[in-house]
This record gives structure tokens, sequence and C-alpha cells, in this order.
């Protein structure tokens, strides 16, 4: 294939890449070209490949036929070490940081050559900045939020002056403003020549930012488009291969409240970990609260002190379902009917190397019916398994599967459909559609407003605004561990919102305005 | 070259086929080793692992010496699932042999049915206590106990040393380093006249199935097993870290020391400096080998049981040393570790071979758009 003599090389151009895991063929006779300085997107459910594909781009995986061609010359890419010294970068969706480093010490693993760290320290100052991500070299990773943690993978590439760069779901945990800066940065990288290969399956933001897109399902190519070009549905037909389910949802009387949060204060003994300050909340039944903000505000803390997970000290703060729940353990007050669907899905929703039938009975407890007299009761384990791998439409190999032999995706359908299925009274969900596709993100909002119309006490915690005004009846943010007023998504904005997330809002009129 | 691959979920088949791969891989060694040694290499098999078991009395040495490695494996394995790794059960066992022969020892002038029950309970307790001292750093400090369990095993080796060569001397033993025999109502009853083989056997059968059924049937199995896979998704269900070292920690050194009240009450009859050939330490090889799973631990019992019997035949018979049994120990826990990768990997050709022999598929065709 000679290209013709007035354009350019490609960048990079894959031809004929074929993957077939022993379970699954990831990738199927793929093509793909990417020119120098083109912003190009990979659209694609999940599971349709794309990850794949850019692990054998970045020399992680090996294809099993095809070939990689870089610079119009044909390469093999061994390692993510070679794939780095030809120039190409790569910010992967599960971030690969060690928790137990600092951010300069986990960039200078992945520098291939070494860099005295005083030097490195300032080097990651200064790209930071540069590029609008800013971050403090010192800080361990474990102290992190995910949207912090994606910072240091950014600028870690950024470090090495790619010529490709692959950005795999970048957005997924920033707020608006920040999206329009990453842009403002890929457009700059961009113009400077550096080709990205942008991953994603949010169609608006595909057609903002991208000169071209490839789309991928079930392996396969299945077209070719220029996304400015496109509308949103005629995107969304070519990566799902039907038109987008809509969700439904009609006004509702909340009733009695069913989680309340009075003046809540919990300071922190994680160094990097932010202090609540006077929460005040409620959640009532048939009611869908959203909790806005960027990431590290203060989620985590909020959501472990709901959850049980961190112990509180006693105090009138919390009451669920009219009983005080300060002192209460998770396991207590999941029996009292609150159940949590957490951010990490695998290793903390569900054990990554059990099957999905013994994940199933992982948030169970005597009088669910899975377990009698302390003893476990396997048909009922198994059958519970296969209700929710059916009702919530999970990919997987059977019940038997692994939980880490899932996609991100179809894992969280799983976590979430065996939460639901567990009849809760209240129900608090941590980013319920991140790294979560078009199609599965519609039907898990929409279990999580049928969940609301059963008059379960729902709130969400999410980055996503978007999705907050679609589902919610009221929202409030959460800035540097204060909570603003949850008024009405009816009769507020994203810009009111974008605002009141730089924590820009008035405490006092909390309890007025969440009673209007 | 050719590379590992991960598979899309860990194979069984190599799960149960790779303690057998590692039986085979020791058995190549040995031979290796013995024909280096200059002995003819199948005589000495024969020596080692058939000629033991060519007697009734063998058989029921088989079982006595099985019994200490089930008792402890089983414990420890139920720890290993909940990754809590208590590497020193052999100063539980010492600590539990030296609560029974106290028990003993201070009813010495007595005959009842009710001794050998108490010195059973004396030798669990005693084995629990020395194993609350970890359970207490760890979940109190977070200490590592592996660290706090094996350093224990040395001052509890020690401390026993103190005993029967200071306070509990026997004063007519001649000056050594022992304690009165106990009485036939501190020891364990025999099964079968002639056999050494004893009522701990039984017991550690009873075990056996107990474990079982607790690691497999029972929530508070799963919920330990959670805790030592996926410790987030423990706290997040509501498990408790605290209550699950503090479990695996007590279970396993109670074994231990259970099993250090059968030893003494059993074969050996009385406190010795030196009460055990390692079998704590064997006992983690049990473990393993019997993939955490208390049948399996059974079998690998029987066949560690074997190495100590093979050994002690191949002293006499072949004189060899008797590190040969630890030698042999050792080569299988070396050998079951390295066949157990390809329980998550398997071997893939060369991929630059492979891409050689598989037809380029066809152009893109007009799907494209």
């Amino acid at each position: 294939m000679n290209p013709p003599i007035s354009s350019k090389f490609p960048r990079l151009e894959l031809v004929g890449i074929t993957k077939a895991y022993p379970s699954v063929i990831a990738n199927q006779d793929v093509n793909l070209i990417v020119r120098p300085g083109e912003i190009h997107a990979v659209l694609g459910e999940n599971g349709a490949g794309k990850s794949t594909l850019m692990k054998i781009i970045y020399g992680v995986t090996k294809p099993d036929s095809g070939s990689v061609l870089w610079d119009n010359r044909e390469v093999l890419i061994e390692s993510p070490a070679q794939a780095r010294k030809i120039g190409i970068g790569m910010v992967f969706q599960h971030f690969s940081l060690f928790e137990t480093l600092t951010v300069a010490e986990n960039i200078s693993l992945a520098l291939d050559s070494a860099v005295s760290p005083a030097k490195l320290a300032q080097r990651i100052k200064e790209v930071s900045h540069e590029y609008g991500l800013p971050i403090d070299p010192h800080r361990l990773i474990h102290s992190m939020s995910v949207g912090e943690r994606q910072r240091v993978e950014i600028v870690r590439c950024l470090l090495n002056a790619p010529r490709l760069l692959i950005m795999d779901e970048p957005t997924s945990v920033l707020t608006p403003q920040a999206v329009l800066k990453l842009f403002e940065t890929l457009r700059r990288l961009a113009s400077e020549g550096c080709s990205i290969l942008y991953i994603s399956h949010k169609l608006d933001e595909i057609r903002t930012l991208c000169d071209k897109a490839t789309i991928l399902r079930g392996g396969r190519v299945t077209g070719t488009a220029i996304p400015s070009q496109e509308s949103h549905e005629s995107l969304a037909q070519l990566m799902i291969g039907r038109n987008l389910p809509e969700c439904q949802m009609a006004a509702k009387i909340p009733a009695e409240t069913r989680l309340k949060i009075q003046h809540l204060n919990l300071s922190t003994i994680d160094p990097f970990g932010v202090t609540l300050k006077n929460i005040n909340l409620e959640v009532r039944a048939g009611e869908m609260v959203g909790i806005a903000g960027i990431s590290g505000n203060g989620q985590k803390e909020l959501l472990a002190a709901l959850s049980g997970e961190q112990p509180m000290s006693k105090g009138l703060t919390t009451e669920i379902c009219g009983t005080p729940a300060d002192t209460l353990s998770s396991s207590q007050r999941r029996s009292l009917g609150l159940r949590f669907i957490p951010e990490e899905r695998l290793g903390r929703g569900a054990v990554p190397s059990m099957s999905l039938r013994l994940n199933a009975l992982l948030t169970s407890s005597e009088g669910d019916g899975l377990v009698k007299h302390g003893l476990i009761s396997y048909p009922d384990v198994r059958s519970f398994a296969q209700y929710v791998i059916a009702q919530f439409n999970v990919k997987c190999g059977g019940d038997g599967a692994l939980a880490n032999s899932l996609s991100g995706g179809n894992l969280q359908k799983f976590i979430v459909g065996r939460e639901i299925l567990l009849a809760p009274k209240v129900m608090i969900v941590a980013q319920p559609t991140w790294g979560v596709d078009v199609g599965a993100a519609q039907l898990i909002r929409q279990a999580l407003i049928d969940l609301r119309n059963q008059d379960v006490a729902v709130l969400v915690v999410s980055e996503e605004l978007e999705e907050l005004f679609m589902i919610c009846d009221r929202i409030a943010v959460i800035a540097d561990g204060r909570l603003s007023p949850a008024v009405p998504a009816s009769q507020t904005s994203v810009e009111k919102i974008g605002l009141w997330m730089s924590g820009e809002f008035n405490d006092v009129h909390a309890e007025e305005v969440s009673h209007a | 070259m050719p590379r590992l691959e991960r598979r899309a979920k860990p194979s069984r088949v190599m799960m149960f086929a790779s303690p057998l791969i590692a039986a085979v891989m020791m058995l190549i060694t040995g031979y290796i080793l013995f024909s280096v040694m200059g002995k003819e290499p199948i005589h000495a098999f024969g020596v080692f692992f058939i000629k033991p078991l060519t007697t009734t009395y063998g058989v029921g040495e088989l079982f006595l010496k099985a019994t200490p490695l089930i008792l402890i494996g089983v414990g420890l394995a139920i720890g290993f699932r909940a990754r809590v790794f208590n590497i020193g059960a052999e100063g539980q066992f010492v600590m539990g042999a030296i609560a029974a022969g106290g028990v003993a020892l201070y009813f010495h002038h007595l005959e009842a049915v009710w001794i050998l029950p108490l010195m059973m309970l004396a030798g669990i307790g005693g084995g629990m206590a020395w194993a609350a001292i970890p359970a207490f750093l760890r979940t109190r400090f977070n200490t590592n106990e592996i660290l706090v369990t094996l350093m224990l095993v040395y001052v509890a080796q020690l401390f026993l040393g103190y005993l029967v060569q200071g306070p509990w001397r026997d004063p007519e033993g001649f000056n050594f380093p022992q304690t009165k025999m106990f009485t036939d109502s501190e020891t364990m009853p025999l099964l079968i006249e002639g056999l050494r083989t004893n009522l701990g056997f039984v017991i550690a059968l009873f075990l056996v199935a107990v474990a079982w059924f607790f690691s497999f049937k029972m929530f508070a199995g799963f919920r330990m097993e959670v805790s030592g896979l996926a410790p987030d998704a423990a706290r997040y269900a509501g498990f408790s870290e605290q209550r699950n070292v503090w479990f695996a920690l007590l279970i396993s050194g109670g074994l231990a020391g259970f099993a250090g009240m059968v030893e003494v009450a059993g074969p050996i009859g009385q406190l010795q400096p030196v009460i055990s050939p390692g079998y704590g330490f064997a006992a983690i090889i049990v473990a393993y080998v019997g993939r955490l799973h208390p049948i399996g631990v059974l079998l690998a019992s029987l066949l560690l049981s074997l190495l100590y019997l093979g050994g002690e035949t191949a002293q006499m018979d072949l004189n060899l040393p008797s590190a040969i049994t630890g030698l042999f120990q050792g080569i299988l826990l070396f050998y079951l570790l390295a066949a157990d990768i390809f329980i998550h990997y398997r071997i893939k050709p060369n991929p630059h071979e492979a891409r050689c022999t598989i037809t380029p598929p066809p152009p893109p065709s007009g799907d494209m758009i």
C-alpha cells in the first residue's frame, strides 16, 4: 500500500491486526490510519476491543497476526519501553501506578533514562502547570483520588515528549471546565505535530475534539467517520448497532426521610485526605439526590462515613430509616437497608479472583436467603447470580466466570444488579457509570430511576454533571469537604453547579433551600 | 522462545496436576541425586518409598507421623486461605506440648479419666496463647505476623529446653534432660495393639472433615477467604479484618498446640529438649502441596510422613545422612511453587513463529464507510 506522494506518510498504520484470547476474539482484521497532528477517535462500547488494540500499539500485547507501520516502516513493538522509545505514550483507563510510591517516583520508573529526583520534580511541576494539570510531585499515589491519579498518568506521558499519545477514556473523571482545559492541551499537542488516539464512548466530546473516528464493534472495524459531520445519533448507531435508549423519569413526590446527616464533622487521619465540615443532607424515599464535585473534595471521606467503612464516634449526626447509625458498622447499616456501590469495582465492589457466583454472596448476610444459619446455600447463591446476570444483561462466561475476566462496564452492571436485587431501602452509588459504555450506562441509570420509583432513597455521587441532571431530583455540590444545599435539578443549571464546584456557595441557606 | 500467557481463568486441571508434577520432578531429581552419590537409584527408591510401607507396623508409623502434619496443616491452610501467614506452628506445637506436659506432671500422682481431656485442652490453649501474641501485635501495632510467629518458635524451643533441664527434670532420670514418663492415663490410647498409631489420628481425620465444612459450607469460611483475597472488598462487605487475623492465628495455633500434645502424650510419652523433627515447618509444605484444601492436606501429610519414614530407612540401609528428609521436602516445595505458575499461565509458542504459520487475512472489504 503506497500512500500518494503528495501527502505525508501516516504516523501510524495498522494493517489486518488480529488478536484472539482463550475465550474471545478481541480484534479481528483491524485497520487504522493515524496521520501526524491528527486527533483520531477510536469509538466503541466496552468489550469492543479498543483497549486491546491500544495495548498492541503500546507493545503490551502482541497481535496474533497483522502488522504495525510507524512512519511507513513496519515495526515490531516488543514492549512499552520500546514504544516509548519510538515516541508512543499512553494514558491507561486503569491506572498503572504504584500506590505506595510518590508521583515523582512513579514517573521516574516510567522514564527510560535516569534523571535526578530534584530535577524530575521540577520538570513535573513545570509540565503539569503548563498543561493546566497541577500536581505535587511528592504526594503518595494512594492518597490521591481517581481524577488526580489520571493527571499523574497524563503528565508522565507528556514528559516523554510523545509523537503519538494514546488516551484511554481520559475525561471520565474531569469537571466540565477541566475537560475544556484538557481539550486545549490536546489541541495544542496536536498542533505541535503530535498525533492523538482518543478512546472514548462520549460522543459529544468526540464530535467537538476529534478530526477522524474509527468505530469498533465486537472486535471489528464497523466504519470510519468525520465526527464533526455526524450527529450524536448516527455515531451511536455506528457504535452500538442500534439507537440509543433514553432514560424515562417522571416527576414524583418523595415520602419520608430515609437517610439523614446533620452537622457531620469528620477529620481525616490521611494527611492528604479531606476533612468534612458541617455536612447536612437528607434523602427521602422515592427521591434521587446527586452530589456533584471534582474528585478529591471529600467524596471518598463522605462515602466511607455513610457506608460505615470509616468508624465514627457517637453523636446524633447520621440516621438511616429513622435509626441512629453513627456507630454502626457497614454490615449493621446494611441490615438497616442501606446498600452501597463503591467507585472501585475490582477489589472493593467485587473480589477479582472469585467467580461471579461467589461475588454474588459478598454483600449478603443472614436473612437475605443466601445464608441460612451461618451456612451458604449454594443452589440459592447460584440462581441469584444467574438472575443478576440475566436481569442486568451482564456479558460474561456464565456465573462461574471470574470477576476480573469481565470488562469494567459489565462488572459494574453485575455489582449494581446485585445490590439492587437485594432490596435496598437506601441506595448510595459512587460514580455509577465511570468507564461504562453508553448502552450499559443507560441501563444502569434506568435501574437507579426504577429504584427511586419504587420508593427507595437514592444518593448518587458522580463527577459527570450531565448524568446528574439526567437522573436526579435534587443536586448538591461537594467542595473542599463542605456540602452545598441540595437544590431541585429543574431550578438550577450546569453553570451554577459548575460555579459551586469551585466552592462558591453559602452554607447558611442549607436548611431553607433543602426543605423548599 | 516460548512465552507465558495468562489464562482466561485459572486452570482447575493444573491446580490438581501441579502437586503430582512436583512429586514426579522430585523423584527425577532424587534419581539423579542417588546416582551422583553412588547409590543404585532404583534400589534407593525402594528403600526410601516402598520399604517403609511393606509391614503393618510401617503403615502404622505412616499414620502416626502423618497425625501432627494433618493437625497443623489443616489449621495453617485455614489461615493461609485468609492470607494470615502463621509460619511459627513449630513454636505453637512446642508450647502446646509444654502446657499438656505441665498438666500431666501436675496430676502425675492421680489416675483419672479426665486428665487426658484436660491435657488436650491445655495443649490447644498453649498453642492458642502462643499464637495470640502475634495476633495481638498484628491487630494492635500492625506488625508482620510472619516475622513474629517465626521468632517465637525459638523462644518456645528455648523455654522447653529450660524446663526439661531445670524445674521439670525427672529427679530419678540420671540427670538426663527430660521429664518423668507420663502415666497410662496421661497417654493417648492406641488404636491397634502392636502399632503406635493412636487416637490422635482419628481426631485428625475428624478435624479434616470439620475444616472442609468450615471452609466451603460456612459463611464464616467465605468471609475469611474474601479477607485474604481482597481486603478492601472485605471491608466494604463489613467483614472485620481484626476478627479474621485473630481467628486464623487462634485456629492454627490451637491445632498446632494440640498436635504437640498428641506427640508428647503419644509416641514420646514425656517432655524432652527436642520433641519435633520440624513438623511445624513441614506442615507449611503440607498446606501448599495440599492446595490449602483439607482433603489435599490429608494426602500431602501422608506423602510428607512417608518422606520422614523413608529418610529413616535411608539412614539405616543406605548410610545417608538424616538431612535427606529435609532435602526431599525442599525439592518438593521448590517444584510445587514452580509448577503452580501454570495454574494462572500457560506456555504459548513464540509469536514470531506463529505469525509465519497463520495466513494473512483478506484485505479490507467494502464494510468500510
